[in-house]
């Protein structure tokens, strides 16, 4: 069997969001946690893309700056069967992630000059006008700034920096959530082809099903710092285990059935400040019964192989 | 027939900039009827905002309506002066932006923005307007009501800030309201709620409704008829069902395939080839032409035009190669 390229295990990262010490004494309020994080397992194959997808502070961003070494875990452990210096990582904001005041070309150049200090000059010329050429912009460009690009070009232009150092490993935190749809195929057709082309691994990070369902061979589906969910996504979208899953899989608006009425699911998702017992899920879950307001649902290896973390799932396979 | 709430003929915006007149938006015409949500679509810079700001009278100056009539139930109000213009917005015209926090005052709880924007557009009494803010945040779907309308902005989350937005935009019960991105900023479970909520107002009180959005998605979710816009022009017009499943346009055959699907499995998305050009450097003819496999003489000569349902294309408009 192929060793995993990437293995994230009990993986934990809590943030201390706390008033001033001076504000607690006098108010006489505790510490406060933020379990952005909270216990989670997940393995990637090399060559292959992985995609973390939920909502707004479901924690999928925390994990990518936790793989990338940007946030140091609070617990568990992340496993990089490769060189670190193989892995790179393409940010959401086109506009935020490039230096404005540098040329196009030192910005490519950037993971070269740092990781081979002792690339001879005319190589890393060489190497940029290839790079630049790869993701489809002219070698010519190396010399323009970022302000002369569209959004398109500069993310084109962040992957070119990405692939500077010949990385295996990439971590894409919602790398088109930013752009506009056709300029969003035009960047999802450039990572597919280069994947296929170089081998490489992505966790790709998203809100987006649709863009993740085109994009990844495995989703994981997150819910308040946990994976409630991880399945090849054949079978995601074929049969979905977690309620919640299935009420995401109904909330996406479908091009292919327009005028849908439907019923939304209430609720929103709770602060992660001050999580619901047991299951994180109860509140809005129809299938919530008194186990899951108590106890916390664990992926377990004989309720569908791992791949749910639900007392439901779980008595509807035993039964 | 319907009655038509909003009528736009031949609308035209343009901004004088030193380096010559800019059209942001180029003769557009489209009508709306009471108790349709009109869907208006397009990538960024097509002009669908700069349509939604000319119509209720919020162009930025530079910016004006350079020609063009905008009816509003049988009133024109594209020549009414600032202060007749006010009394229209709030009590004729609602709106609805993307970001929910910069259409509330954070200083204020919203139980008395609520009774405030009331009390300027009707004749209620203090309590009367009170008891009116209560309804309309029990309609729009903000539980427990009582206890949360002494509440300020930053105490709701997204979803229930975007619902009070609407709930003010209602205050006056107005023909029509314009929705600019209004889920933009949301989470796709809250997107569902906040859409279902906007068609359920539009069935319920027959309010007509302009949906500005970049988001196909929600289009095909919620709008009756859809206007696709590409570089200030319409490019295409027609039922949400025809436009999603049928489209005309390549543009906006090409805008639908490059949306990745949630049933067929494809190894490539359909690309568009190019970006969509600067307001300055708008080609002759048909501005899409330079991206158009299709794209013949005419098509780079002559400017296709809709004033209707179709599409703006030489190919659909005259079926043979132009």
């Amino acid at each position: 069997m192929t060793r995993p390229i990437l293995e994230v295990a009990a993986l934990e990262r809590r943030f201390d969001v706390s008033a001033p010490w001076l504000n607690r004494m006098i108010e006489r309020k505790p510490r406060r946690t933020l379990r952005a994080v909270d216990g989670v397992d997940f393995d990637i194959l090399p060559g292959q893309t992985l995609a973390l997808v939920g909502e707004s502070g479901c924690g999928k961003s925390t994990i990518a700056k936790l793989v990338t070494g940007l946030h140091a875990p609070s617990g568990g452990s992340i496993r990089f069967n490769g060189d670190p210096d193989k892995m790179q990582m393409i940010f959401q904001d086109p506009y935020a992630s490039l230096n404005p005041r540098w040329r196009v070309g030192r910005i490519v150049a950037e993971p070269l000059r740092t990781l081979r200090p002792d690339t001879p000059e005319a190589q890393v010329t060489a190497r940029v006008e290839e790079l630049l050429s790869t993701v489809g912009l002219s070698p010519a460009d190396a010399v323009k700034y970022p302000h002369e690009f569209s959004g398109g070009q500069r993310q084109r232009i962040s992957i070119a920096r990405a692939l500077a150092g010949d990385p295996e490993f990439l971590v894409c935190d919602e790398p088109t959530s930013a752009l506009d749809v056709s300029v969003q195929a035009q960047v999802l057709n450039l990572m597919k082809r280069l994947q296929r082309e170089m081998g490489l691994t992505y966790l790709f990070i998203s809100h987006d099903l649709s863009v993740v369902r085109h994009m990844a061979d495995v989703i994981a589906v997150m819910y308040l710092g946990r994976i409630v969910e991880i399945q090849p996504t054949k079978d995601l979208f074929a049969n979905p285990l977690h309620p919640y899953t299935r009420m995401l899989l109904d909330t996406i608006p479908d091009l292919e059935a327009p005028k849908r009425d439907r019923a939304p699911m209430g609720g929103e998702v709770p602060s992660p400040v001050s999580p619901p017992s047991g299951c994180s899920f109860h509140p809005r879950c129809p299938l919530a019964f008194d186990r899951c307001k108590r106890e916390r649902p664990r992926r377990e290896v004989h309720v569908h192989d791992r791949r749910v973390a639900c007392f439901a799932a779980e008595a509807a396979a035993n039964v | 027939m319907t009655e038509t709430v909003l009528d736009v003929r031949n609308l035209r915006v343009e901004f004088p900039t030193r380096r010559g007149t800019l059209t942001a938006v180029d003769d557009i015409s489209l009508t709306i009827a009471k108790g349709e949500i009109l869907g208006v679509v397009g990538e960024s810079g097509a002009g669908k905002s700069m349509t939604g700001m000319a119509i209720l009278g919020l162009l930025e100056p530079p910016g004006r309506i350079a020609s063009g009539e905008i009816w509003l139930s049988g009133d024109r109000i594209d020549n009414l002066s600032e202060t007749q213009m006010q009394a229209v917005r709030g009590r004729r015209i609602g709106a609805i932006f993307q970001d929910p926090l910069t259409s509330l005052n954070p200083l204020f709880r919203v139980g008395d923005q609520l009774v405030e924007t009331i009390r300027l557009h009707t004749q209620l009494s203090k309590s009367a307007a009170r008891q009116r803010a209560i309804e309309l945040m029990r309609e729009v779907g903000i539980p427990a009501v009582e206890e949360r309308i002494d509440n300020y902005p930053h105490q709701f989350s997204g979803g229930m800030r975007q619902r009070i937005v609407i709930a003010l935009a209602l205050c006056a019960e107005p023909e029509l309201i314009i929705a600019d991105e209004p889920t933009t900023a949301l989470d796709v479970s809250i997107q569902a709620q906040i859409t279902a909520l906007l068609k359920r107002l539009c069935r319920e009180r027959g309010t007509a409704v302009m949906l500005v959005t970049h988001d196909m998605g929600v289009i095909a979710e919620t709008a009756d008829r859809v206007a696709v816009m590409y570089a200030g022009r319409l490019a295409e017009l027609g039922a949400v069902e025809d436009v999603v499943r049928r489209p005309q346009h390549p543009y906006t055959t090409g805008l639908m395939g490059s949306i990745p699907s949630l049933r067929r499995d494809e190894a490539e998305l359909q690309m568009i080839p190019g970006a969509m050009p600067r307001l300055g450097a708008i080609p002759e003819g048909c501005a899409f032409n330079p991206r158009c496999a299709f794209a013949g003489p005419k098509c780079r000569r002559d400017t296709p035009r809709i004033h209707g349902n179709g599409a703006a294309c030489w190919l659909a408009l005259e079926g043979a190669t132009a």
